[in-house]
């Protein structure tokens, strides 16, 4: 049965990243950071609105180093130190084990991301906002951030090694970020038929966000998301039992 | 319980465990013996499906490691090599989580819990965070978590490792007891441990099984089985060195370096390994030769295991 295990691996996990310095120093970062982008980068009151589209548009970039710093240790850390070993002989289907690891860290971002709600009273103080932009731009950056975090945990169960788990999650969302980004578009235009450049943009996260974001609610860039989570970590499987047999 | 058969594992050119069949009964402990890199730790990982055998197969209480991986897990108790466990977590809050995991909830989750703090003495640690505990506690708190569902089998990876001499005995004495009504298989590289604890004992070098048997078998292997060792004090050594070779029950006779004043060690290497003491007391007897020492060697496992490891 997929559940049996799920929940106290779950909670095992999330309750490893609250006892650890490091969430807490993450979550001063993210929040700075998002502080930061929104107010000084984004220049928030200029924009003279009451929406959160402009705290959203740095989401990609900020989540591009922060959700693998928070997902590097999932399989590299149980490796290290030899737990893979025990969690992995547990009566547990590795599919459970895999996608209660992500869970735990899955939810331990959206905790962080949930701790920016001034920003809401902010833009409710400040205006009279559709709650509705906000709403799905919550849910899509959460997914978002899912995505990205398969990412660092496919990486993650690729090496020991938490800073080339790191390194490598970071150059493969960072591809997954530009690919939807203009400049390189026109680029490719010049050199392949439009549909090419259409395509790889397709991939992108930063496409499918952007509408989420501005409020446009269109079920296949939800779809696209959860797609890359559970397709990921089907990959995430597919790498954790071939380096069992090898 | 433990049924082993052709199991062989190959690490890419390595062949790190060929062909290896055996089988281990109930309330029987199995000691796997074998040098560093032997095999013995990825036979063990291929028994809890850590990882798939590259041939071959092996049944847990019935179940087929290759095609019930899961219901083999359920019966097997397993303690890794460096007893690995979440250094972040408590000791109760650790066996709390092992203990859920394998389904247990509740009053029953408290239950087991509380046996196998009892079991393995882990009642002062209980609320103490795994990184802070010593060697002898780490490696307790991964046997406590290897005992929570009350398996039918126990394997056991190097279980007395990096323990000192009190704690080694703790541990043993706890295999044992836990022995009657379950399948143990323990992997060691400490030869005493086999007399201390198994009823059997596998010793595998280069991936292949070399030697199996009781202790008293592989035992029986040594030069040294049954051979004499005699200290006599005031005696000519070439004279009884000469005598001793004469007699028709002794293969062989050695004069062993004694720096103890005036004292002469001789050892005696019976024919065919065969027992020779009462003919040797009859005939020191018989020529009225006095000793100050008289023992019977069983044999020495160290060389038998040098010996079956090396020559293969």
């Amino acid at each position: 049965m997929f559940i049996k295990g799920f929940f106290p691996i779950l909670n095992r996990e999330l309750l490893a990243y609250f006892r650890s310095p490091v969430a807490y120093v993450f979550i001063i970062i993210f929040l700075t950071a998002n502080a930061g982008c929104t107010f000084m980068l984004g220049n928030f009151y200029d924009s003279q609105q009451a929406s959160l589209e402009i705290f959203f548009l740095f989401h990609p970039w900020l989540y591009l180093f922060l959700v693998p710093a928070v997902g590097m240790r999932l399989w590299a850390e149980e490796r290290r130190s030899g737990t893979a070993e025990l969690l992995l002989t547990f009566p547990v289907r590795l599919t459970t084990t895999v996608f209660a690891k992500f869970s735990a860290a899955w939810l331990f971002i959206g905790i962080s991301l949930l701790l920016t709600f001034p920003m809401i009273w902010t833009v409710h103080y400040l205006g009279d906002p559709d709650n509705g932009p906000i709403i799905t731009g919550y849910l899509g950056s959460f997914l978002m951030a899912g995505s990205y975090l398969a990412i660092a945990s496919l990486t993650s169960a690729l090496t020991k090694n938490q800073v080339i788990s790191f390194i490598l999650s970071v150059i493969i969302c960072l591809m997954l970020v530009l690919s939807g980004w203009g400049v390189l578009s026109e680029t490719l235009n010049t050199v392949f038929p439009v549909w090419i450049s259409d395509l790889v943009g397709q991939f992108s996260f930063t496409t499918h966000f952007d509408a989420i974001r501005r409020g446009v609610v269109d079920i296949r860039d939800f779809i696209y998301f959860i797609s890359i989570i559970v397709i990921v970590l089907m990959l995430n499987v597919v790498i954790l039992e071939s380096h069992k047999a090898s | 319980m433990i049924r082993v058969n052709s199991l062989s594992k190959n690490f890419n050119n390595l062949l790190a465990v060929d062909q290896v069949s055996f089988e281990v009964q109930q309330g029987e402990i199995l000691g796997f013996l074998g040098p560093n890199g032997a095999g013995k730790t990825t036979t063990m990982k291929m028994l809890t499906c850590f990882i798939p055998p590259s041939s071959g197969t092996a049944e847990i209480c019935g179940f087929s490691i290759l095609n019930d991986p899961l219901q083999v897990r359920t019966q097997i108790g397993y303690l890794p090599e460096s007893a690995p466990s979440y250094d972040e977590m408590l000791v109760g809050e650790f066996l709390r989580f092992v203990a859920e995991v394998r389904g247990y909830s509740g009053i029953e989750m408290k239950r087991r819990v509380g046996m196998v703090i009892e079991k393995t003495s882990l009642r002062e640690v209980e609320n103490q965070m795994i990184d802070t505990l010593s060697k002898g506690y780490r490696q307790r708190t991964c046997l406590a978590q290897a005992l929570i569902h009350d398996p039918p089998v126990l394997i056991l990876d190097e279980p007395t490792d990096g323990l000192d001499p009190n704690q080694k005995h703790e541990v043993r004495s706890l295999i044992k007891d836990m022995s009657e009504e379950r399948t143990i298989l323990i992997s060691t590289h400490i030869l005493e441990e086999v007399d201390a604890v198994c009823t059997r004992a596998m010793i595998i070098a280069n991936g292949h099984v070399v030697g199996y048997g009781t202790s008293d078998e592989l035992l029986s292997q040594s030069l040294y089985r049954n051979s004499i060792t005699l200290c006599l004090r005031n005696a000519d050594p070439r004279k009884l060195l000469d005598e001793f070779n004469q007699l028709d029950f002794v293969y062989s006779v050695e004069n062993v370096p004694d720096s103890r004043e005036g004292m002469v060690t001789m050892r005696l290497f019976p024919k065919n390994k065969e027992t020779i003491s009462c003919q040797l007391e009859q005939y020191l007897c018989t020529k009225n030769i006095t000793f100050e020492h008289f023992s019977v060697d069983r044999g020495r496992l160290d060389e038998v295991f040098r010996e079956l490891t090396t020559v293969s």
